[in-house]
């Protein structure tokens, strides 16, 4: 296809020209997260196959995600989708039209990230029964 | 100044005008997502080294079959949305990417169909 664009025309600022910043860094969080809980479709779906499959097959797939590298892929998985969630909470707050000052954009990011790794937390001690 | 032909203005065309669905699907589907995703930490949670005798006999309750299905089917219309807008930001040449844009359809439509299926038949009785 021909390049159509007109080279003067102002073009949207590229990730480039901005100071890095916890906000910056908050949205592509989000979209790598994104993209990652897609991947991570694919093992709860095998994991609900199993179940339906035979009591060795689905013993296979539990020992799988009970070893070593699949609790950490879990865990990747368990932190991913509670952040994906929350920052898509602090999403909606926004398209309701609340929360554009800077301070409650730099606050927001804050407290999505620190709630994400405390809940993750939680839950993770909740599964290996540390009480 | 418009840069469309009288007849084009006439008959509507331009752009597809799906976009605002598409926009409105995502919300739906994130906030529906909510509520679902508190539903399967919690019900994984539960289960936590159950047997596969076990998991199938919780969802042989209604209620649990149909929250996991609406939460299969809920995560697999959201992430097709989602990965839809990074392939359009990404992908610029025609042929890669409406090829990942079908990729991304089917494999939707896969986990959709997959899930349900494992879903139902273990709610059934298997």
């Amino acid at each position: 296809m021909a390049d159509t664009r007109n080279a003067g025309r102002p073009l949207s600022p590229h990730l480039q020209v901005y100071r890095g910043g916890l906000t910056m860094l908050m949205s592509i969080v989000h979209r790598v997260t994104g993209v990652a809980l897609y991947a991570g479709t694919l093992l709860l779906v095998w994991w609900l196959a199993a179940g339906a499959t035979s009591d060795q097959y689905f013993d296979m797939v539990q020992a799988v995600f009970g070893s070593w590298a699949g609790k950490l892929v879990l865990f990747g998985f368990t932190w991913a989708l509670i952040h994906h969630t929350l920052g898509g909470i602090r999403h909606l707050v926004w398209d309701a039209g609340h929360g554009f000052e800077l301070k409650d954009v730099e606050m927001g990011a804050k407290l999505t990230l620190a709630s994400s790794i405390i809940l993750t937390l939680v839950v993770w001690a909740i599964a290996l029964g540390v009480s | 100044m418009l840069k469309k032909t009288p007849l084009g203005q006439v008959l509507g065309l331009g752009s597809a005008k799906a976009g605002t669905e598409h926009w409105w699907r995502q919300r739906v589907t994130a906030i529906a997502g909510i509520p679902l995703v508190v539903f399967l930490i919690g019900y994984l949670l539960m289960h936590r080294g159950a047997s596969r005798a076990e998991i199938v006999a919780s969802m042989h309750n209604p209620m649990v079959a149909i929250l996991m299905g609406l939460t299969i089917l809920n995560l697999v219309w959201h992430m097709r949305l989602g990965l839809q807008v990074v392939i359009e930001d990404y992908v610029r040449t025609g042929h890669t990417k409406y090829a990942l844009m079908l990729l991304n359809t089917f494999f939707a439509w896969v986990m959709a169909l997959a899930g349900v299926y494992a879903i139902l038949k273990m709610s059934f009785g298997l």
